[in-house]
This record gives structure tokens, C-alpha cells and sequence, in this order.
């Protein structure tokens, strides 16, 4: 998809924010990119979400009609995740709900095990927690409404699939995503540098394990490097 | 390392905590910029008090203190300090003996600071000369409510070690404040989603008074009054929030975004509140009424 200018709308969000909007997740994604890439000069912060890119600025420095005008002409083209290189995450396919998956989904275990791992994933947006990354790229088969009654308490480490996105629950926390298996790698740490293992662009692939490395062994192997 | 052990001992000069009054915080000026990581800022929730407080004892401005909802704290100094209290106007003494708020205050080693409950507004915030000195979560010593990042709320037997992020003497012995307003007004500018709603609802929501709720804290603040009637059905994708957003879920009643909003919402937020009236919204307690205006 290379079309020259995507429909893009500019809203305001107080005096020091607006909020961009444009069709869907590849265009936040190429929007996103191309501003990370080249912040307009005043702009302090990105906030990506499912169809929109929020933009804080100085206001000292910036107004909204100077930065509508640098946004009309970005250059959107560029593939957004050229170049990146992905972070691996271990997964036993343990989840509570994957015969359910299975089942929604008309496909046995193995198969949505094979079709969860074979994709690349890229983190769209993060939000709902510090460090829940909401990732995209999901096989279209294992989309999914979320679950009609959330649970109250999923465990940290857990991976799911709801909508069109799959992720991983950094801690415990009520959720309403399938479950399809957990892993061991830490994915908030707040006082590491960065402190979240997935950001907004981050390319992301799970790999089927027999067990999980713990968190504890994570972490020491790190602190060796 | 060094610094990490001395934290962990008992610190050179810190604050006890006696009583912590009704969920009592460290808060600083927040952890702007990793909204994208999902993050919210954080912070206090009346910053313009937060700042007096640190300029009155010659802090920097960034330095944390405590912010207290409802007052209610019993502090005891362990060292000659300076401290001061702003925002919400409320009776404060030390052993006894009252004292000025708005103003440095000098205790000697052993003396207690008792704050009272406010007589209008809702958060005393408290400075020590120096800071509160816990360590920092991704550069500050807020507590956030919402996604239990920085330190916890205070508890009694807690010490509060002090740092030393000063700035200079302090400067005024006392800093008069307005009293607070009766009926708060707060600007808004208009969006970003105000085409979700009917051409009349922000005429609604700048005519008559909204109350504040008891469903009020950090996160936000539920209000009560006109229902905003939307135009469009269907849901909106999460998008990205700012403190200040004036969220509207399907009943119509507005939620106003405080300090420790969520990174992203669904809602669509009808306007914005101005970033330097939400100093004026942080002190409205449950039952005081709000206004809004055009900016």
C-alpha cells in the first residue's frame, strides 16, 4: 500500500496536544515512523493508538496550524518496520483457553500453535498497563472477539489473542483475552533502561518452548551481559 | 551502590510519618513522556501548590513532597527543618502552637506537624527543605495511583528520608493566597471528538453547573449534572487521553482526567480543560460544583 496521501485528519486536544487521525493500524504505524523519524521541531511526545498518533508540543516553540501543515507533508511511504530487528519470545503453549481457540477457531491445537508463531508481530501501541504492548499481524483465523466475561486475575507472562491483536500481560491484572500460553521473560522492568522490552514499532516473534524459562533466570543471564 | 545502602538504613534526616491521614502521597512534578509505553504522567495533582510549597522552603520546584487528600497528617522531624504547607486552606500546628501556611516553617529535632482537615479544597501538600528523597521510577518519586508505579501511599512508623534538591535560601516569609473559588470556573477548548456529540451538548455542558461526584480520585473526577448527548452510535478506538480530557461514557455524564489518567481511553472526550485550571479541579472535593467556559 504506497498511496501518496492518506486521508488525514488533525484534531485539537487542548492548547498543548492534537490528535491525528488517519484510516487504520498500517497508516498509525507509517505515521508514526515518519514522525519518530523526523519530529516536527516543538513536539515532545508520540502516543500511538489503534487510529490515531497523539502529538504533545511546546507551545512556545509550535502552534496547531504550523504542525497541521508538517503533518500534510509527511511522506507516509516508508515501510514501518524496515530494518528492525525482532525480539524473540519464548511461549509454552500451556493456555488455559486454547481449546477453545481451537475450537472458535475450527483448527486443532497444533495448528494454532503453528499459526501464532509463524507470523511477525509489530507492537501497534502500548496502554491498558505500563508496558502491555498491543501487537498486530495476528493470523486473520485466530481473530476473536474478546471473552463475554473477562477474568478477574490473569498471571504476568500470560499470551493472548483478542480482536485483531495478540500480547502479552507484563503483570497480574483483570483480562478479558484468550489465553494461549505464558512466558518467563520480563516485559516491564521499571528501573531498566529502556523499561519496557516492547515499544510502539518493535518487531515481535514467539517461538513454542517446552518450558518456560523462568523470570529469575532472565534476568541473571542479563545481568551477565 | 552506596546511595542505595544509605536509603536503606536509617537515612540522615528524614520525616516519620505518625498518621498518614486519608491515603496520603509522595508526589513531584510526574514522569512526563512515556505516555507511549504506558505510562501516565502522574505527579501532583495541584502542581501550582506543589510548586509554591517547594519555592517557599528554597527547593527546586521539581522536589517531592507529600499530598495529602482531606489533610489528617501527623508528621514528626527528625533534624532542623523547613517546611511548608499549601493548597487547600486548613488548621495546621506544631505541638500545639499554630502555625501559617503559605509560609517556612522551622521545627526543631522532635517536633510533630499536625494537619488538620481543610476547610475548603481537598489536598494540603507539604514541602521539607531538601525533598523527599525515595528513589526515583523512571526519573520521579510520584506515586501513581492508577498503574502502582513510584512509591507507596504513606503508612504510619514510614520514614520519609530527606534529600538535598535546594535552591538557594527561601525567599518570602509568606506568599498570600486568593481564597478559593466557590464555583470554579475552567476553561475548555472544544475536541478532539466534540462531532460525537449533539451541536447542543457543549452549549449544555458551559451553561449549568456540574457536581463533583464521590467517585472522585487522582485517576479522575465523575461529574454530575446536564447529561451530553451524543450524535453518532458506535464505539471509538482507544486513542491516547491528556490530563484535563473531558471523557463522556454512554450516560452522558462527563469524566474530567486528573494526573493519573489512564494512557488510553475509549470514550469520546468532548474538550479539553485548560492544562493551568486543573490546579483549580484538583481542589474541588466531592459535592463542590464546577463550571465550564469557552477558553
Amino acid at each position: 500500500m504506497t498511496t501518496d496521501t492518506p486521508a488525514l485528519r488533525v484534531l485539537r486536544y487542548g492548547s498543548r496536544a492534537l490528535l491525528v487521525e488517519v484510516a487504520d493500524l498500517d497508516q498509525v504505524a507509517r505515521l508514526h515512523t515518519a514522525l519518530r523519524h523526523r519530529p516536527p521541531a516543538g513536539v515532545h511526545e508520540l502516543v500511538p493508538a489503534a487510529r490515531t498518533v497523539l502529538l504533545r508540543y511546546d507551545p512556545g516553540v509550535t502552534d496547531h496550524r504550523r504542525l497541521t501543515e508538517a503533518l500534510r507533508a509527511l511522506d507516509l511511504r516508508a515501510a514501518p518496520t524496515a530494518g528492525a530487528e525482532a525480539v524473540e519470545i519464548p511461549v509454552r503453549y500451556d493456555g488455559e483457553d486454547l481449546p477453545e481457540v481451537a475450537r472458535l477457531c475450527g483448527l486443532t491445537v497444533p495448528q494454532v500453535v503453528a499459526r501464532h508463531s509463524a507470523a511477525t508481530y509489530r507492537v501497534a501501541f502500548c496502554g491498558f498497563a505500563p508496558g502491555f504492548a498491543y501487537l498486530t499481524g495476528i493470523d486473520p483465523v485466530l481473530r476473536l472477539p474478546r471473552r463475554a466475561v473477562p477474568r478477574t486475575r490473569v498471571p504476568a507472562g500470560a499470551v493472548a489473542v483478542a480482536d485483531e491483536f495478540t500480547g502479552v500481560y507484563p503483570r497480574p491484572s483483570p483480562g478479558g483475552w484468550h489465553l494461549l500460553g505464558t512466558t518467563g521473560l520480563t516485559l516491564w522492568a521499571p528501573d531498566a533502561d529502556p523499561p519496557a522490552l516492547l515499544a510502539p514499532g518493535t518487531v515481535v516473534r514467539f517461538r513454542p518452548v517446552a518450558a518456560v524459562t523462568t523470570a529469575t533466570t532472565v534476568t541473571t543471564q542479563e545481568d551477565e551481559l | 551502590m552506596t546511595a542505595h545502602r544509605t536509603r536503606r538504613s536509617a537515612p540522615a534526616r528524614s520525616l516519620r510519618v505518625v498518621r498518614p491521614g486519608f491515603g496520603a502521597t509522595v508526589q513531584d512534578l510526574g514522569r512526563p513522556g512515556h505516555a507511549a509505553l504506558g505510562v501516565s504522567p502522574s505527579g501532583a495533582a495541584d502542581r501550582r501548590s506543589l510548586r509554591l510549597a517547594n519555592r517557599l522552603v528554597g527547593n527546586q520546584e521539581g522536589a517531592a513532597g507529600v499530598e495529602a487528600p482531606l489533610g489528617g497528617l501527623v508528621l514528626e522531624v527528625d533534624h532542623h527543618a523547613t517546611v511548608a504547607l499549601t493548597g487547600a486552606p486548613c488548621p495546621a500546628h506544631v505541638d500545639g502552637r499554630a502555625v501559617d501556611l503559605n509560609a517556612p516553617v522551622r521545627l526543631e529535632p522532635g517536633r510533630r506537624l499536625t494537619v488538620g482537615t481543610p476547610r475548603e479544597g481537598l489536598r494540603v501538600y507539604l514541602a521539607v527543605r531538601g525533598g523527599i528523597d525515595l528513589p526515583p521510577v523512571l526519573g520521579s518519586r510520584s506515586t501513581d495511583t492508577l498503574a502502582g508505579l513510584g512509591p507507596a501511599r504513606l503508612a504510619a512508623g514510614d520514614l520519609l528520608p530527606v534529600g538535598d534538591l535546594t535552591d538557594g535560601w527561601p525567599a518570602a516569609d509568606f506568599a498570600p493566597q486568593r481564597a478559593l473559588p466557590a464555583e470554579p470556573v475552567l476553561r475548555i477548548l472544544p475536541g478532539p471528538r466534540d462531532d460525537w456529540f449533539t451541536p447542543e451538548a457543549l452549549a449544555l455542558l458551559c451553561g449549568r453547573p456540574y457536581t463533583v461526584t464521590d467517585h472522585s480520585d487522582r485517576v479522575g473526577m465523575r461529574l454530575s449534572g446536564p447529561a451530553l448527548e451524543r450524535a453518532r452510535t458506535g464505539e471509538l478506538p482507544s486513542e491516547a487521553a491528556v490530563p484535563g480530557a473531558l471523557q463522556v461514557p454512554p450516560n452522558g455524564q462527563p469524566i474530567l482526567f486528573l494526573t493519573d489518567h489512564p494512557v488510553t481511553g475509549g470514550y469520546p472526550v468532548i474538550a479539553t480543560v485548560h492544562e493551568d485550571d486543573l490546579c483549580h479541579a484538583a481542589q474541588a472535593g466531592p459535592g463542590r460544583r464546577l463550571r465550564f467556559r469557552p477558553a
